[in-house]
């Protein structure tokens, strides 16, 4: 073997070993036992995550000095339907909040009965999936004050958000956003219904006129226009059935991490 | 000593036979050097960091530039992967931004070929696991995998210090670290330890396993761990540790590719010390010592 020829040898079949690698790793991604195993794994996380930080503990809270300039949205900018113009137009006066499901009491909230309850206020750090973060000021009504006035009832598990956003190019009514949290993230102190960001009224790149914020998950766990709260014990039956519309597609359901 | 009787082969037929770690022909034995429970952590930990390199650079595509800090100032990164396009909106070149300066980098970094159009990807295709674009299942690897390595490595500092494994063999002794310019000399010059002397490992390894094990491994966990929101209220001093959440994941980056770095010295020096004897002695535990020039 001469050294040029040698060295073709090795290249390709370093090449051939990574090609083989690669599309091993595909076809795996491709297979349903494969992923299954990948989905124990996140519940996995899910359970020793919360062993280690229990219902309570609060995520970091930042001072003024750090909340930047922008804060970059995340996900729909603007979702860009006539009825959410008028709201728009209208300044939200119409807007409802409706929390039904497993509870005792449903409730219909316009933003301003909202805006009367107690508040919290919370410079966070919104983790966005893709890896970039940013800090804000957010303020509004702990989820935990809502839910306790419709009373949830014993079996409620789970806490869906459906949102004012449609998720298609051509605004499919029944493609709109939604994400679901279980109910002691839902309760959790830091998990609020925000009306302001940085002492102003929500944009409407943020998710105006109210977005969930729950500081201890990703962003895509903190949806943006919401309209309706539904407790439920299981969200196999909405939608695609795994709690989300970027579960839907793929994404884990526990978005802690 | 009969042994040093016998006609011995050329000189340059010898250091071909040691650096491909043949059985030599003259005086030699062999001897148990990797226990079971190294070898299979070894093969283990080599599988998770091929698996965890290649799903993080597809994770890291979803968002090709590092920040320092607790949030990211996206007007100034400290790196990143950008892809410039003409007129009629083709990628035509890619870029990497360090600090202020620009470099160009088409068809590895910035922009790459997928098929044969070019398009903006922070890293190339062949590098990334899974080859396309796909956050969502590249997360789900690098977390499986993860858990893991988290695993293996448990049982590897367990086994390596109850069996003193660590003390015996990782941990260099005063006299060894005082012979460590020496030894880098020695190396620098592909001149390796042979005989007697091959059956421990020197400082300059010793050493370079260390840091791996103790310091890049925990480490690279560390930052990792500081990425989760969910840990970070568990344990907000993660990322108070690391300067915040997006310095903590630059670092967990810099590890990344500085077990890349471990990777190609490692296997460099594997394969210019006695490519075979090294490799069985991985595999089987078994290890040669030529002994033709302990004389």
């Amino acid at each position: 073997m001469t050294e040029q020829t040698r060295r073709n040898f090795v290249t390709r079949a370093l090449a051939g070993a990574s090609t083989l690698f690669l599309s091993g790793c595909y076809d795996l991604s491709q297979q349903a036992w494969f992923t299954g195993i990948l989905a124990k794994v996140e519940g996995l996380t899910h359970v020793a995550q919360h062993m280690l930080a229990g219902p309570q503990a609060l995520a970091p809270e930042y001072t003024k000095a750090d909340i930047d300039p922008v804060f970059r949205a995340n996900g729909t900018r603007d979702p860009g339907t006539p009825e959410y113009a008028a709201h728009v137009a209208g300044g939200f006066s119409d807007w409802r909040v409706t929390v039904s499901g497993l509870v005792e009491h449903p409730l219909s909230l316009s933003i301003a009965d909202i805006r009367k309850l107690p508040a919290r206020t919370q410079i966070t750090r919104h983790d966005c999936v893709e890896g970039w973060s940013a800090i804000g000021e957010w303020k509004g009504p702990p989820l935990a004050v809502i839910l306790a006035a419709a009373t949830p009832k014993a079996n409620a598990r789970y806490v869906v958000f459906y949102c004012a956003d449609p998720m298609t190019e051509e605004g499919d009514p029944d493609h709109k956003y939604y994400e679901s949290l279980e109910i002691s993230e839902a309760l959790h102190p830091q998990t609020i219904l925000a009306y302001q960001l940085n002492g102003a009224p929500l944009g409407v790149e943020h998710g105006a006129p109210v977005r969930v914020r729950a500081e201890r998950q990703l962003g895509y766990k903190q949806p943006k226009y919401v309209e309706r709260i539904e407790l439920v014990e299981s969200y196999a039956d909405i939608n695609g059935g795994k709690g989300g519309y970027w579960e839907d597609l793929g994404y884990n359901w526990y978005g802690g991490i | 000593m009969t042994d040093t009787l016998a006609p011995q082969p050329p000189r340059g037929f010898r250091r071909l036979r040691a650096a491909l770690g043949l059985r030599p022909a003259g005086p030699h034995y062999a001897f148990y050097r990797h226990k079971l429970p190294v070898r299979l952590s070894h093969w283990l930990n080599a599988l998770c960091l091929a698996v965890l390199l290649m799903s993080g650079l597809n994770i890291f595509n979803a968002h090709p530039a590092l920040y320092w800090g607790n949030s990211s100032d996206f007007e100034r990164p400290l790196v990143m992967l950008g892809a410039m396009a003409n007129a009629d909106g083709e990628v035509v070149r890619g870029i990497t931004q360090l600090g202020q300066t620009q470099i160009d980098t088409t068809g590895l970094l910035g922009a790459s070929k997928q098929g044969d159009q070019l398009v903006s990807r922070g890293f190339p295709a062949w590098a990334t696991l899974p080859a396309f674009n796909w956050l969502a299942m590249a997360r789900n690897w690098h977390f499986a995998f993860a858990w893991i390595l988290v695993i293996n490595a448990l049982g590897f500092y367990l086994y390596g210090l109850f069996s003193r494994h660590f003390q015996r063999d990782l941990l260099p002794t005063p006299a060894e670290i005082s012979h460590l310019p020496q030894e880098i000399v020695d190396h620098a010059r592909l001149k390796f330890p042979h005989g007697e002397k091959a059956r421990h490992y020197n400082a300059l390894q010793k050493l370079a396993y260390c840091f791996v094990i103790f310091i890049l491994g925990p480490l690279v966990v560390l930052t990792g761990l500081t990425m989760s929101p969910t840990m970070d209220a568990a344990y907000p001093i993660l990322p108070w540790m690391f300067g915040g959440r997006q310095s903590a994941r630059t670092i967990h980056f810099i590890c990344a590719f500085s077990f890349f770095g471990f990777f190609i010295v490692h296997i460099a020096m594997v394969i210019l010390s006695g490519t075979w004897n090294n490799i069985r002695s991985m595999i089987t535990g078994c290890y040669v010592i030529d002994r033709s020039g302990d004389d």
